[in-house]
């Protein structure tokens, strides 16, 4: 998030997940403590830190260019991170989103080409959503491991992808005046379309995840899957829906980039299931489920995107980005367990 | 109260079933495999092209022993991969050095990820799956960075050696596998840490009790998988005779995480299938192989592999309840 | 007391004749009950009586393989535990089942929240609801903060204020006490009395004597998944309901350990096992004893005494906060399992299943786990050493199995437990804490393990036996120290060592001031 680019990443609403608790109760170690426990304070904190800086350092860095290309570019493993969160809040793990979001983007470019850009959003919101179904089906109705289905799947989707496309052999475009291109294409007020779809559906899932009976219920499974069963919260049902929702979600941003794109692409995406779920885990949200939320994730996609930022800067080499991200992502989960240990003693 | 076991005679059955399908459906599962293509694929059953399906293999079996003893643990090995490729980058850098020195201390280096990854897990008590993601980001970046970008080739012939040579007509890399799953299936049959590996995998409480020292078993298996997974780095590397650090070792977590779950290996841990393991990535290859013979896609190969996978966790679940 | 329930009245919650059976043990056989509007009705019985089983029967957990549940006098079946609350039946675990992510006010509305006209969730709503019900309860709690920062006792009060705002007409209460303070059991007891007042039929499982006869009508004794015994409460001596859950006729006399004599009489030699002042805030109180080569001290208590936690604090195995355990004479280092083994203790576990084996490893994978150090060279084991010593405990210990690679997982419980015991053994261990050595065992490897032990102890081992069955306790100890909420409140020897003295100091009733024990 730059300075002077849209607030509602950093707002923290009143009755959110990560407010719900800032009263000091005397029980906990300390204020400074109990903050950083809070979902997302963390990351957040260090998102301002690392814009603080980097704008005293560096004129460009505070540029609107700059933040532009930023949320733009991070807009689509924004909305992965979604479902991503969703899912890991209740207990699980996606693994197949970079293959659903290369899906989406195959399936929407053909739905486009084939009836327009409503039959394409329809079409990669059902045949992801599919694969989500899929996955919480084997999890949540046979009892597979998460981790397992969803690498199967990882595999799968990546092949039917490959052979929707005749192996990259066939690349479907899109006109780039069409609507469908505008999706990814088009600005508002200078910004990308998709920078404010992913805003939206960010405020859409917080609220879902933070102010709905089915977002409580999601984050009580994660928080004690026996607990919420026996006081009869409907388990298996929450549980396929986190992976519906995922699976749709990562389709939707991979249409998004194929509209920036104006092409779909067989190859792209590989490896934005670790992205997202660093993001996610960077945000503050515990893989063991229970707690989390997207006002952390949005600032643990930023966070990663600011950082590569900074390495631009400091004119270092981009695969530097990689380092620094997978360092960070060891600072936060020991801090993390650091910060649970003294919770718990 | 009653001693006798209150199991119905239909779920004996099914029970022992499964249990067979688990034990032994790779290896008829490889051997239908072979059958068919001895009758319906020519020239593919024949000693050179076996020779080859089999070398192609040979790395994947490698990192898979590790994972092996990791998931053995009830953990995971993200991190595989990554350390193939650093371990590339870093022979590189040591080829200048006599052979043997130079592939000791990138096992070194291998080593110290895993000891990094197992403190993190035993200590910190981080789960398996997040403290391996790390360097799976950082690793791969490192070989990178070390490389400048460049696909820098190896001279260094006592290296190169470890592909190219051959000892009694079989070839290095085959020999260059074969040695390290002797040597694991001699730690988990015959040595104090084996027995203990699977003791804290299938009951890590009652390994505590029992004074086995937890912690430090479980930081030693996830030195062992990140040593195993530099030899593969170093084996990799001297087949292509060069350090590629985008392609080296690029999804090997995934591919070695299904040859040991095909394998037999249950993720519960406490068991570890070290033939089946070897078996499974062989039956993957061959998979693979002979669809593409029949002008299958890599696609569908693929699909063929997500349900492979699928099926034998399923087959594997079904024991779990028994 | 006060006793507005009326038994002339239809019950609300009746169970007929319900079996349920796990492989291998039958933990509920044809057990009957039934609760009245207003009625505090006691459930009690040791560990395996089938208490458990019955209330998730009774709440849609695990369905019945026989007998029939009526709920209004209409026959019902649940499905599920969501099933059972919306028919008015509500649960208080024992663990706190609470999701501990969530706030206190999430938890006490979690599946029926207060909503906004868009849909939402009304926060402020649902916050000013549960600080007025926690208010209700005089629970001092922050209801946004999450479950896992407030205390244990608050958070099963909060668990208590849940279940009883469910409109329920029967609260189920497993151990509510367990984790309170004095003055929060009294509140738990107010909200009780109000719950009595507004016709909630309540079940009440506990093993604080004293909390029964406060607050319970009657009660139903399960032993063995059996039900032996329901009535009143008020009038049936407090021996007698002891009496009744160990199973111990009250006239019945056993001699005592014959030997016991003749080993205690040995005042010469030194203890090799001495406990100092042990304590564990809330578990533990200032435990000390003693116990000598070749002597078997038993530890009686009724569940939650303390006796697993002395055992597991010997084992290095438990965090204490003051006191030291020696071997020889020599401190063990606290904290390490591994430490104490290497100084000569052996441990076990009352946990078979979760402490104990290692299911899908072998028999003699399991026998030499803990011996593994002393049967390798340079960290190789050694084959033959290995087959030797499962073979002389296989056969000693009369495992039968169909060979030394058997997976332990598919034994019967009593060869599980040899096979635990050769465990220990093979170390050649010179402390045997013993934590319920013949539970869910069948009777004649019941009197295998026994004999094994006084073995064990003519041989000069020093043993300390856990156990919740006073015959085996008396026939087995030289010695037994009794414990109560974490402290030991009597010594039994010499003449005081029968199931009659057991009971009575296990149920804290003076001998001289004795109810009439044969009265009921």
């Amino acid at each position: 998030m730059m300075p002077g680019g849209d607030g509602s990443v950093v707002t923290q609403e009143p009755g959110s997940p990560g407010a719900h608790a800032v009263r000091p109760s005397g029980r906990l170690p300390s204020t400074f403590t109990r903050l950083m426990q809070r979902d997302g304070v963390a990351a957040l904190t260090a998102l301002v830190l690392l814009l603080v800086v980097g704008s005293l350092l560096w004129p460009s860095f505070h540029s609107l260019d700059n933040a532009r290309n930023t949320l733009l570019g991070n807009s689509y493993i924004g909305i992965v991170a979604i479902g991503m969160t969703l899912v890991i809040v209740s207990g699980g793990i996606d693994l197949s989103v970079g293959s659903v979001f290369a899906l989406g983007g195959v399936i929407g470019v053909y739905g486009n080409n084939h009836g327009g850009v409503l039959l394409a959003v329809a079409m990669t919101v059902v045949a992801c959503g599919a694969v989500g179904l899929l996955n919480g089906v084997l999890v949540g109705y046979f009892g597979l491991a998460p981790f397992i289905v969803t690498l199967a799947t990882l595999f799968g989707v990546r092949g039917l992808v490959y052979q929707l496309t005749n192996a990259g052999a066939t690349t479907a475009s899109v006109p780039s005046d069409s609507t469908f291109a505008y999706l990814g294409t088009g600005t508002w007020f200078t910004f990308g379309v998709p920078v404010f779809l992913a805003i939206g559906l960010y405020a859409a899932f917080h609220l879902t995840l933070g102010r709905t009976p089915f977002g409580l219920a999601v984050q009580s499974i994660g928080g004690s899957e026996s607990a919420a069963t026996l006081m009869g919260l409907a388990v298996r049902r929450v549980k396929v829906s986190t992976y519906v929702i995922c699976g749709a979600l990562a389709g939707v941003a991979g249409m998004l980039q194929a509209a920036q794109l104006v092409s779909a692409s067989p190859i792209i995406a590989t490896g934005y299931e670790l992205q997202a779920i660093a993001a996610v885990v960077i945000g503050g949200t515990l893989l063991t489920g229970g707690s989390g939320s997207l006002l952390g994730t949005a600032a643990g996609v930023v966070l990663l995107g600011v950082i590569n930022s900074f390495i631009v800067e400091l004119q270092l080499d981009s695969t530097w980005n990689n380092v620094v991200s997978g360092g960070f992502l060891i600072v936060v989960v020991v801090m993390q367990r650091l910060l649970n240990y003294r919770r718990s003693t | 109260m009653t001693e006798a076991l209150a199991v119905r005679r239909s779920d004996i059955d099914r029970a022992a079933v499964s249990r067979w399908t688990r034990d032994k459906g790779v290896y008829v599962a490889l051997l239908l495999l072979l059958v068919y293509n001895a009758f319906f694929t020519p020239r593919f059953v024949n000693l050179h092209n076996l020779n080859v399906q089999l070398i192609l293999d040979t790395r994947i079996i490698v990192v898979a022993l590790g994972m092996a003893l990791v998931i053995g643990t009830e953990g995971i090995d993200l991190s595989v991969g990554a350390v193939m490729a650093l371990a590339g980058g870093l022979l590189v850098q040591f080829s200048g050095l006599p052979a043997i020195v130079a592939i000791v201390l990138v096992l070194v280096v291998g080593a110290l990820v895993g000891l990094l990854n197992g403190t993190l897990v035993a200590i910190v008590g981080v789960q398996p799956i997040v403290a391996t993601l790390a360097f799976l980001f950082a690793g791969r970046s490192l070989a990178q960075l070390l490389l400048q970008g460049r696909n820098p080739s190896i001279h260094n012939s006592a290296i190169l050696a470890v592909s190219s040579g051959s000892f009694l007509g079989v070839n290095g890399l085959i020999l260059a596998a074969l040695v390290p799953i002797l040597l694991v299936a001699f730690t988990i049959r015959r040595t104090n840490f084996g027995h203990r590996l699977l003791a804290v995998g299938d009951n890590a409480r009652a390994s505590f009790l029992s004074g086995v020292p937890v912690k430090g078993t479980l930081i030693l298996v996830y030195v062992i998988s990140g040593a195993l997974a530099a030899w593969a780095g170093v084996m990799d590397t001297a087949s292509i005779t060069s350090a590629n650090a985008l392609s080296s070792g690029l999804n090997y977590e995934l591919f070695a995480i299904t040859a040991v779950v095909v394998g037999g290996t249950p993720l519960t841990g406490g068991r570890v299938r070290i033939v089946g393991t070897v078996a499974a990535a062989v039956l993957m290859q061959l998979l693979r192989s002979t669809l593409i013979f029949h002008s299958a896609t890599d696609a569908e190969s693929q699909m063929v592999t997500a349900a492979v996978i699928v099926g034998a966790v399923y087959v594997q679940r079904v024991r779990a309840k028994s | 007391m006060t006793f507005s329930t009326d038994p002339g009245s239809p019950p609300v919650l009746e169970a007929r004749g319900v079996n349920k059976e796990f492989p291998g043990v039958k933990a509920l056989d044809d057990v009957s009950l039934s609760l009245h509007k207003g009625e505090v009705h006691a459930l009690v019985g040791e560990n395996g009586a089938g208490k458990s089983t019955l209330i998730k029967v009774l709440t849609g957990v695990y369905p019945q393989d026989a007998g029939q549940l009526f709920h209004h006098q209409v026959p019902v079946t649940f499905r599920s535990p969501g099933a059972a609350q919306a028919a008015g039946i509500s649960t208080i675990y024992q663990e706190v089942n609470l999701v501990p992510t969530q706030s206190a006010a999430r938890n006490l509305y979690l599946g029926r929240e207060p909503r906004t006209r868009l849909g939402l969730i009304d926060f402020t709503a649902m916050h000013r609801a549960a600080r007025e019900l926690l208010d209700e309860y005089s629970i001092r709690a922050d209801v946004e903060a999450p479950l896992a920062s407030l205390g244990l006792g608050t958070q099963q009060m909060i668990a208590v204020a849940r279940a009883v705002a469910i409109d329920a007409n029967v609260v189920i209460m497993d151990e509510p006490t367990s984790s309170l303070e004095a003055r929060e059991v009294e509140t738990l007891f107010g909200v009780i009395d109000r719950l009595r007042a507004r016709g909630v039929a309540i079940i009440y499982v506990s093993h604080r004597l004293d909390e029964l006869y406060r607050i319970c009508d009657t009660v139903t004794v399960l032993r063995d998944g059996k039900l032996v015994h329901t009535g009143p409460l008020a009038g049936l001596p407090r021996l007698q309901l002891v009496a009744t859950m160990l199973g111990r006729e009250l006239l019945a006399q056993t001699k005592r350990h014959s030997e016991s004599d003749e080993q205690s009489e040995g005042p010469y030699a030194e203890p090799v096992l001495e406990v100092r002042n042990i304590t564990r805030r809330g578990v533990l109180d200032n435990i000390s004893f003693a116990v000598r080569p070749g002597e078997i001290v038993g530890l009686g208590g009724l569940l939650g005494a303390g006796r697993t936690e002395t055992g597991m604090a010997v084992l290095g195995a438990q965090d204490l906060d003051a006191g030291t355990v020696a071997v020889d004479g020599r401190v063990v280092r606290a904290g390490s399992p591994s430490a104490s083994i290497a100084a000569g203790v052996a441990l076990l576990p009352e946990d078979r299943k979760l402490e104990g084996i290692l299911p899908s490893l072998s028999i003699r994978d399991n026998i030499v786990l803990a011996a593994l150090p002393r049967l390798s060279r340079a960290g190789l084991v050694s084959d033959r050493k290995v087959d030797e010593v499962v073979a002389t405990f296989m056969k000693q210990l009369h495992i039968r199995a169909t060979g030394p690679d058997q997976k332990v997982g598919t034994l019967s419980g009593g060869n599980q437990q040899k096979v635990m015991l050769a465990r220990l053994l093979c170390l050649n261990p010179k402390v045997l804490i013993l934590d319920e050595p013949t539970r869910g065992i069948d009777v004649g490897a019941k009197t295998e393990v026994r004999v094994t032990i006084d073995e064990l102890a003519a041989a000069g081992l020093a043993v300390l036996l856990i156990s919740s069955e006073t015959e085996e306790l008396v026939d087995g100890s030289d010695r037994i120290i009794v414990l109560r909420e974490g402290q030991v409140t009597d010594v039994l020897t010499g003449d005081r060592l029968s199931e009659d003295e057991l009971v009575r100091a296990i149920a804290s009733v003076e001998p001289d001031t004795s109810e009439e024990p044969t009265d009921d």
